[in-house]
């Protein structure tokens, strides 16, 4: 086995004795590759942004994450491309010369995680259009974003003998088993299950976006990481009598993997915090955490989602609705994986996805609200309701569902439904909304989705 | 014509030029602060101890347990300082203080080998609290009377008779919250040791002077012993104006101590809760307008929260009291002014300087009367402009008014507002749940520093033998493109193309004395010196080349071996300019920048969530310098101001309990910066034409501040489509920011023609007179009087 490395910008750097909390920023940045910056230190402002290459079919996909978040341990065996192997002053990238020359860098200090973000787009197997989102996650302080825009829509085709498109026609490079002082990646589900049993005190990592944060601003230390984002058995997506989506999996994936077949998720990706998130976030991750919040988990209830819990024991099932058992509690062991979420089918035939935020994109919920009708002859025949951010667990809203339940679906319908939804969970104050609205909110909900429908024609 | 405006016909100033460091952000070359740690052989990590307490006296402080933390060099505290312990001129900010005054004051810091080590033994030691009142809201302080420094009044003729012969008198309270720089490059200085026992901090500084200053009275030196670089930063907005010092100082100490390179860069949470911010106001006024809707008097008290020091808040307050007039003829006005004492951050310089502040409370007045006066907003607006030959309250000429008309007519015009305003009607008419506006605001701002001392620069201009040019001046590259303009002020005046000249960084040893990089007048004063310098240069190159027209580089190989000096010290001062700050009258402005925004808005009345549709500007930025740097300047200021007014939510803990003074909005996840997804939809921002203004570098106009201003369009769209949820006539009282809760429940104000904040008729809400026992403001009160 070669010693543990990740190449950076087409050359091996060893990590050597790099600890776990050693973020892969500071690890580049150590190596006096200072392009990348911390702004936020959580995933937020994308000032840290590179590209990795992921697999991609039979190819590798340039994906831009958070270097903030990611352990530099992650990375083992890994390749890495910072906006100083992008291009030089003298010879620039194509997105870096379309930022430059159109005022996209102002101070600067946001602009090589813009050029990671905008580079992986540019790259982007099939790309037409180039797509804002990808970097929905960059923030920028001085420019406004309008010539960021125009940079991005400037874009054209990268030449067939560019070096990082050419990259993409082979394979990403394997997953490499890792054991370091405090950080093991296990080679599969068995291995990783054995080293849970051996490090009961072990943190669990996948994408490590909410560890990460934890590690940077909170100061937490883990006595020993796993990471199981790599584990085969934790990667599977199976689309047939019912969905099976492997908790490894990235958001980023989950959405390229099930291609629009659940509607209900593709109203939630573009408002799950950002692309480079998605990329680095699992949707194991996001139940894992059990956050109150967490928007998947919502949309999971409506849609009467079960986890797959694995251990030494073998596997079991749990209903996502039981699954939460208090404030980032849940009722999975120490000793257990989220190996995958199911979701069975036929799909209902209604489904909405409603986030209220402070900002429009890129934000924490006030309250998440995920709604499916299954709606037969003009009446509501069944109702899943998922809430995020109104009490210490994601919950369902069992009193709503009722009030619909075996009504006609008309306004009359919708405005009772939501007199008794503004009246769901245990709302509090805080930083991000005032318990009033967030009542108010949910009872909204119901009814913007009505209108929404009533004035296009159909309710989606 | 002045010379110093004069441009000559193939000038490099007013192409539209990238940044001049563009190529190295984007590739990640361009060098900031922290990234010379790793350049930096044996630096030490520096880590702050900070108080978890809004208000407490430091009754123990024991370092033992960090020493035992491995890797922990030293603990600095008081003890330490060899010269004064202070961070400020004003001397009121105790660099370890003993009575700690916000949540996140630092009691004393650590150096480790490492950061982790620093931050361990920084949570090792052990530091004990007698907790003290403390007051949080700028409400508390008010009712407390609770109050720093001096208390300005701007007064012209008389409020009461204004008001008694006014149509209409109305009166009612505005209050706006402060807002974070958020640059994205947080605070950061490396300090070293040099040669000689020479201090040499490179530092975020926007006033390396001051940071100079200030270091050298922490270590009990004099100013030449201590060497500032700036080399660019990440952003600094105001936050680095009066901000760097302390820490700049913390890493000296540290430095001077254990002979080794010390770095003290602080995270984004010790940033946001360690660092000054927007002040937030809170006003009291009344206001009469007589029947055609001109304003015949304002009275008004505008209180700021100052924080825990005074740092700039009385110049901040100053401009506030001089911008609440905006564009507007205002014929009686008193508008006093008094800066709260309260337990937060000590509140600081950022984008405006009190400007918007001020200027808000006059949008705001405008935005709630004119549907109770029963006129449309836009004319309104329009009808209260300044006409040639008024002054402002302070007594300053209001010279160009008619650009504020040009702007306002351009504005109109190329933005179809009229046609728009009838789409957005009808629009309105056919949705229940979702409403339209557009509204348009103007802006005038007052561009040198008030303190007119300020108002002053150098430059150093190098011509060396080979023809190439390196030039230094005293202000500093935070993204504003100063670097930019002024290499090209550089290669104009010399006559010589763009490529022959290179900018060295900022630096206290080459240029001494300088005013911050703040107020928007960088480009004015520092091109101002650097013209000056070259001119002196070209002045001996023209005797040199008598008339024969030598190529450059064979006029400046000629004059080197005729012993004709080939480099010059440049400098500059702003002429006609005077202000009497005990008084608050004078002429403090060397002119006004202008300009005009219209802003179409949709507001879902479900959520209150809502998106700028579009976005036209007509900014005054004279003749430009550099066109592509103001656009962005333009754009970017706009972007900033529409994040103050609609999105980012500075919260404070002011409960009871014991997060107390606890800043609760600390991080990037919980304060939110516009994103892509704020951007209008569609933006047009163009430069008024004909915009040359004389005795200034090149006909140029300042652009760094006014822009933010231009956002108000924006907060004022929000508040009519707010309205258009209720009967015809509804005055909305919006909050700042306006955020989506904030709007829906406006929405839901105008819905059930809930309580009209706005008081009609006399004596209405009086505002707070003010105190004759206050002080006045000093002569010096930007800076100490010592």
């Amino acid at each position: 086995m070669t010693e543990p490395h990740i190449t950076v910008n087409g050359r091996p750097r060893a990590l050597g004795a790099t600890p776990a909390h050693t973020n892969a920023l500071d690890f580049l940045r150590g190596l006096g590759l200072t392009g990348a910056k911390e702004g936020c230190a959580e995933g937020e402002c994308g000032a840290c942004a590179v590209m990795v290459a992921r697999p991609d079919g039979e190819g590798s996909r340039w994906t831009p994450v958070n270097a903030c978040l990611v352990p530099a341990a992650a990375l083992d065996g890994q390749e890495v491309v910072t906006a100083e192997g992008l291009g030089s002053p003298d010879d620039l990238h194509p997105v870096q010369a379309e930022l430059a020359e159109r005022g996209g860098s102002q101070c600067g200090y946001c602009t090589p995680g813009f050029v990671c973000s905008m580079a992986a787009e540019y790259y982007r197997p099939g790309r037409e259009d180039f797509d804002l989102h990808a970097i929905g996650g960059n923030l920028c302080r001085c420019t406004g974003y309008r010539p960021i825009r125009d940079a991005a829509a400037a874009l054209g085709p990268a030449p067939a003998d560019d070096p990082f498109a050419e990259r993409c026609m082979h394979a990403a490079p394997a997953s490499v088993p890792t054991r370091l002082d405090d950080f093991a990646r296990p080679a599969d589900l068995h291995d990783a299950l054995a080293l849970l049993a051996e490090h009961p005190d072990a943190t669990v990592v996948a994408g490590s976006t909410d560890w990460g944060v934890e590690v940077n601003l909170r100061g937490r230390r883990a006595s020993y990481v796993v990471a199981v984002d790599r584990l085969p058995e934790l990667r599977q997506l199976v689309v047939g009598d019912e969905i099976e989506i492997g908790a490894a999996l990235t958001l980023s994936e989950v959405e390229a993997g099930l291609g629009g077949s659940v509607p209900l998720l593709d109203r939630v990706w573009p408002l799950f915090a950002s692309r480079l998130i998605r990329n680095g976030a699992t949707i194991g991750g996001n139940l894992g955490t059990a956050s109150p919040i967490g928007d998947l988990a919502p949309a999971l209830l409506a849609l009467d989602a079960r986890l797959v819990l694995a251990s030494a024991d073998g596997y079991r099932e749990v209903a996502l609705a039981d699954y939460f058992t208090g404030y980032r509690e849940s009722v999975k062991r120490p000793d257990e994986l989220i190996r995958s979420v199911r979701i069975p089918t036929p799909l209902a035939s209604h489904t909405t996805f409603r986030k209220i935020s402070k900002r429009r994109l890129d934000d924490i919920s006030s309250v998440a609200v995920a709604a499916a009708l299954d709606v037969v002859d003009g009446t509501v025949a069944r109702a899943r309701i998922g809430l995020g951010g109104v009490a210490a667990t994601p919950i369902r809203a069992l009193a709503t569902e009722a009030a619909l339940e075996g009504r006609p679906w008309t306004l009359d319908t919708v405005e009772e439904a939501a007199a008794v939804m503004a009246g769901e969970g245990t709302p509090i104050d805080d930083q991000r909304a005032s318990a009033a609205y967030r009542s108010a909110m949910l009872g909204n909900a119901l009814r913007a989705w009505w209108s929404e429908g009533s004035q296009e024609g159909e309710s989606r | 014509m002045s010379h110093l405006s004069d441009r000559p016909g193939d000038a490099v100033v007013g192409l539209a030029l990238p940044h001049e460091s563009a190529a190295l952000h984007v590739t990640g070359e361009a060098l900031y602060t922290d990234d010379l740690v790793i350049r930096t052989p044996g630096a030490l990590h520096a880590h702050p101890v900070c108080s978890p307490h809004p208000h407490a006296r430091v009754s123990r402080v024991d370092t033992e347990p960090a020493l035992a933390v491995a890797g922990v060099v030293r603990v600095l505290t008081a003890d330490d300082v060899p010269g004064i312990n202070d961070a400020g001129v004003k001397h009121d900010e105790p660099l370890f203080p003993e009575i700690v005054m916000f949540v996140g004051h630092a009691v004393c810091w650590v150096l480790g080998e490492t950061l982790e080590a620093a931050r361990l033994g920084a949570a090792a030691v052990e530091v004990d609290y007698e907790q003290l009142p403390a007051v949080v809201a700028l409400t508390e302080a008010i009712d407390a009377e609770s109050f720093q420094g001096g208390q300005p009044v701007v007064t012209r003729g008389d409020v009461e008779q204004g008001l008694a012969g006014a149509a209409h008198v109305f009166s009612g309270i505005t209050e706006m919250a402060g807002q974070e720089h958020f640059y994205l490059e947080t605070h950061a200085s490396l300090a070293l040791v040099d040669e000689g026992g020479q201090v040499f901090v490179q530092s975020s500084t926007q006033h390396p002077t001051e940071t100079q200053e200030i270091v050298a009275h922490v270590l009990g030196r004099q100013s030449h012993e201590i060497t500032v670089q700036c080399l660019r930063m990440g952003g600094g907005f105001g936050g680095k104006e009066m901000q760097p010092h302390g820490f700049a100082a913390v890493a000296a100490l540290g430095a001077t101590l254990t002979g080794r390179p010390v770095r003290l860069r602080l995270n984004r949470t010790h940033d946001m809760t360690m660092t000054g911010k927007r002040h937030g106001f809170h006003a009291q006024w009344r206001v009469g307008f007589d029947d055609d809707g001109r304003f015949t008097a304002l009275e008004a008290t505008l209180t700021s929260d100052g924080g825990w020091s005074l740092d700039l808040s009385e110049p901040v307050l100053a401009r506030a009291l001089c911008h609440v007039d905006n564009a507007y003829w205002i014929p009686h006005v008193r508008v006093h002014g008094r800066v709260a004492h309260t337990h937060k951050t000590s509140q600081t310089a950022f984008r405006g300087f009190g400007g918007p502040q001020g200027m808000l409370v006059i949008e705001d007045v405008l935005g709630r009367c004119a549907p109770l006066l029963g006129i449309d907003p836009v004319e309104l607006r329009r009808r209260n402009f300044y006409v040639d030959g008024q002054a402002t309250p302070y007594g300053q000429p209001v010279r160009h008014p008619e650009r504020v008309v040009a702007a306002w007519d351009q504005v109109l015009e190329t933005g179809e507002v009229a046609r728009r305003r009838r789409e957005v009607a009808e629009f309105n008419a056919g949705h229940e749940h979702v409403k339209r506006a557009l509204a348009v605001t103007p802006l005038k701002f007052g561009i040198s520093f008030n303190f007119t001392a300020f108002n002053q620069a150098g430059a150093l201009v190098h011509v060396y033998k080979d023809g190439s040019v390196l030039i230094n001046h005293g202000g500093t590259e935070m993204g504003q493109g100063l670097h930019t303009k002024m290499l090209q002020v550089a290669a104009t005046s010399l006559g010589i193309p763009l490529q022959r000249v290179r900018l060295a960084p900022t630096r206290t040893d080459k240029v001494p004395n300088t005013s911050a990089t703040a107020a928007s007048s960088s480009a004015d004063l520092n091109g101002g010196a650097v013209k000056d310098a070259c001119e002196q240069i070209t002045t001996r190159l023209r005797e040199v080349d008598a008339g024969r027209g030598l190529a450059w580089d064979d006029l400046v190989r000629e004059a080197y071996f005729g012993r004709v000096q080939l480099w010059a010290a440049g400098f500059y001062r702003t002429e006609g300019i005077h202000w009497d700050s005990t008084a608050m009258q004078g002429h403090p402005f060397k002119y006004f920048a202008y300009g005009v925004a219209a802003a179409e808005v949709e507001v879902d009345g479900f959520t209150g969530a809502h998106t700028t549709r579009r976005v036209d500007i007509v900014q005054d930025a004279g003749d430009s310098l550099s066109p592509l740097v103001d656009i962005g300047q333009v754009e970017g200021g706009f972007a900033q101001g529409v994040g103050w007014l609609t999105l980012e939510d500075l919260r404070w803990d002011e409960s009871d309990g014991p997060g107390r003074g606890r800043l609760t909005t600390q991080s990037a996840s919980t304060y939110k910066l516009p994103s892509l997804g704020e951007l209008p939809d569609e933006l047009h921002v163009a430069l008024l034409e004909q915009a040359h203004e004389d005795g200034v570098v090149y006909g140029s106009k300042a652009v760094g501040e006014p822009p933010l201003m231009l956002a108000f369009a924006v907060r004022e769209a929000l508040r009519e489509a707010a309205a258009a949820f209720g009967p015809e006539g509804t005055s909305v009282d919006l909050p700042s920011p306006a955020t989506p809760e904030a709007v829906f429940w406006a929405v839901e104000q105008a819905r059930t023609s809930g309580p009209d904040h706005v008081v009609d008729g006399l004596p209405g809400i009086v505002p707070d007179p003010p105190d004759p026992d206050a002080p006045a403001l000093h002569p010096t009160s930007e800076r100490s009087a010592t």
